[in-house]
């Protein structure tokens, strides 16, 4: 989000879902789409059968390589050099937007001398990609008018993750592939409502609609709506921040609403301790997860089924959900603990619904000024920005300018993976998902016809490699990192290339976080789950 | 039987369904056919996704940690002690001692109220959410 941001002014993917069908071209890295967002995935697939053509820059074998017409099977962790080989030729050959580079960005000349360094033949070097297939992507996706650009967890869960996303935003700008229809450059979200976490300020540095807590002016206007005096204006801690904070005994409580970092981050041992090691952890969810079990008081909230609310998906549309049945037991919704902790600690917030709650999201957020209630129980949601009652919402961004005014380009150079296999942990492990499940799988693995076609955690490991070591499908085999082990059944196949091991992080059986490496993008604060070192042994 | 349009609650696509509930149960989901973003169809978590708010596994009680163990508590006690121990750490370490994470899973309205608590009931803006993750 952060290079997005740098580089456009907004972090959030430009273009819309219903776009991808009018696609002539899609360049996909890092984003096993058909698992991870089936129905971005199924049109996808729908405009290749319509004639679109598909580049695929991933290190895996993913289902979209089937349909791939050109597969870049790049080395983990070297998206930089890839990218920028592939700006080399098409400034090489001159195949740029001139008139889009000229009128709506800047920088291109520091980008030019950057990415003259990335010749086809360094590129080959450091990628494994022949120069032939990264001149052929090159050429399809310049020269083709609706060619865009998607990506997820694969280009961000890196030291590098920035670097990544500024690189695929220099590409786009410099093939004028941004601010049209199905174009653009399109971050996948993950999670139901990732966007709209971060759109109503769940995030250090700023309030709802991305207005910065270090404004003054934002935060008297803060002020003035919430009735206090005094908001800090000083940016606060990120996630992994708050866990070091917690670990130096800086940090002395965390409230978690719906979150299992327990599963979720790196080096989960850590994890453990430095929440161990606070005085006071308060969590709220609907299940007991690895992470409530370690707190002092946990709050029993609502699902999705038993609350009203809004929901913001990938492509900055906000939708409205009902609640269909009473919540088990006496679990309350997250809303009304949150008004009751807010109340007994001398702060009362007087709501009587989460309607009242998007009023005063519309009286204080300019983007969400216009997607009232009213207007959602009407029709089929509201893309941000959406600035009046009028306004019809923004299917995509960056029209005749950038938010920012001028694009930059933000030139990087690569960077190789923060642990380099070496000869004690010789293999890359790369992490992510499966179809059937997820996240951390609390609620997925509680669904019996998930659980029964992915019951259990599987590494997969290329055959050549197994061989090699005298491994067969379904060996339970040990991982080991400089962190810590797992053990799980193998899955020998070609989806992964050689020196590459790969593990999803649904189950806690095996948590493959127990494994991976807690070095971070020092701007988004993001993990480096894509790649660490391990060794692998078979069980006997 | 009973329809009640929702959001599904797993990725970002957010594809619309009516749950379907017979009295107070969640018998199935049905796509939601209008919507643009998924037209009637579903992917095989969104058709399978009511299955877990029926779990024997989900919490019904606040519990607190009383001589070490997790103990089922009344929801007073338990926001009492909530706010109580959030507010003396507060006064003895500051406000930034204090942490907030959000949710990526809850809706936005309560990610609002979430921060805003964070912000204007407690005086921190050490306040994440694990979208990195």
């Amino acid at each position: 989000m952060a290079g997005l941001a740098a580089a456009f002014g907004s972090g959030a993917m430009t273009n819309s879902i219903a776009e991808v069908e009018e696609a002539e071209l899609f360049f996909i890295t890092g984003t096993n789409t058909t698992a991870q967002h089936p129905l971005i995935g199924t049109r996808i697939i729908n405009a290749k059968e319509r004639g679109a053509k598909i580049i695929l820059a991933d290190p895996r074998k993913i289902q979209l390589a089937d349909y791939a017409d050109i597969h870049l099977r790049h080395n983990i962790g070297t998206d930089v050099a890839l990218l920028n080989g592939i700006m080399n030729i098409i400034i090489e050959e001159d195949i740029y937007d001139r008139e889009y580079v000229e009128e709506r960005t800047e920088n291109f000349d520091q980008l030019k001398a950057v990415v003259s360094r990335y010749t086809p033949r360094v590129v080959e070097q450091i990628t494994g990609v022949r120069a032939s297939d990264l001149e052929e992507a090159a050429r399809a996706y310049a020269t083709t008018k609706k060619a865009m650009l998607l990506y997820a967890m694969g280009i961000t869960q890196h030291a590098t993750g920035t670097d990544n996303v500024k690189t695929c935003a220099n590409l786009a700008m410099l093939t004028g592939h941004v601010g049209r229809p199905s174009t653009g450059v399109n971050p996948l979200r993950g999670q139901n409502n990732v966007q709209g976490a971060c759109d109503m300020g769940g995030l250090p540095n700023v309030f709802s609609g991305y207005q910065q807590v270090a404004n003054e002016e934002v935060r008297k206007k803060f002020e003035r709506a919430w009735g206090v005096e005094n908001l800090d204006g000083k940016v606060g801690l990120t996630i992994t921040k708050m866990m070091a904070a917690a670990q130096k005994g800086d940090l002395k409580a965390l409230y978690i609403m719906g979150e299992n970092p327990m599963l979720s981050d790196p080096d989960s041992s850590h994890i453990e301790l430095a929440l161990s090691n606070l005085d006071f952890l308060v969590v709220q969810d609907i299940f007991m997860s690895e992470t409530a079990r370690l707190a002092d008081v946990v709050l029993p909230a609502t699902s999705f089924a038993e609350k009203s609310g809004t929901y913001t998906n990938t492509e900055r549309k906000v939708q409205i959900a009902h609640k269909a049945i009473d919540p088990p037991g006496s679990a309350r919704d997250d809303w009304e603990i949150i008004c009751e902790v807010s109340e007994r600690s001398g702060y009362p917030m007087n709501y009587n619904s989460t309607r009242d709650i998007l009023k005063e999201i519309n009286e204080l957020t300019p983007s969400y000024a216009g997607i009232t209630y009213e207007r959602l129980v009407k029709g089929y949601g509201l893309q941000w920005p959406c600035l009046t009652d009028e306004h019809p919402g923004t299917p995509y961004l960056h029209k005749d300018k950038f938010t920012k005014g001028l694009g930059s380009f933000l030139p990087c150079d690569f960077k190789p993976v923060s642990e380099v296999p070496d000869e004690e942990y010789d293999f890359l492990l790369t992490t992510g998902r499966v179809y059937y499940h997820f996240h951390t799988g609390t609620m997925t693995r509680r669904i019996s016809i998930l659980d029964r076609e992915a019951p259990e955690p599987l590494v997969e490991i290329n055959p050549d490699d197994a061989r090699r070591l005298g491994i067969q499908n379904n060996d339970v085999v040990e991982l080991i990192s400089r962190r810590g082990s797992i053990k799980a059944k193998a899955e020998v196949t070609d989806r992964v290339p050689k020196r590459v091991v790969f593990s999803t992080f649904h189950f806690h059986e095996a948590p493959v976080n127990l494994l991976t490496n807690p070095v971070f993008d020092p701007i988004s604060g993001i993990p480096e789950y894509k790649g660490c070192a391990v060794r692998v042994r078979r069980c006997a | 039987m009973a329809r009640t349009l929702s959001v599904c609650p797993f990725c970002g696509c957010g594809c619309n369904f009516y749950i379907i509930t017979k009295g107070e149960r969640v018998v199935g989901v049905e796509p939601s056919p209008g919507n643009p973003v998924n037209r009637g169809m579903l992917c095989a978590k969104g058709w399978n996704s009511y299955e877990f708010i029926h779990s024997p596994d989900r919490l019904t009680m606040p519990l607190v940690r009383k001589g070490g163990e997790l103990t089922e508590t009344a929801w007073d006690e338990a926001l009492d002690i909530v706010s109580g121990r959030l507010n003396d750490i507060k006064k003895e370490h500051g406000p930034d001692s204090l942490a907030f994470l959000a949710s990526a899973k809850v809706t936005n309205e309560e990610n609002y109220i979430f921060m805003k608590m964070a912000r204007a009931a407690f005086g921190t803006n050490n306040v994440d959410h694990c979208a990195r993750l």
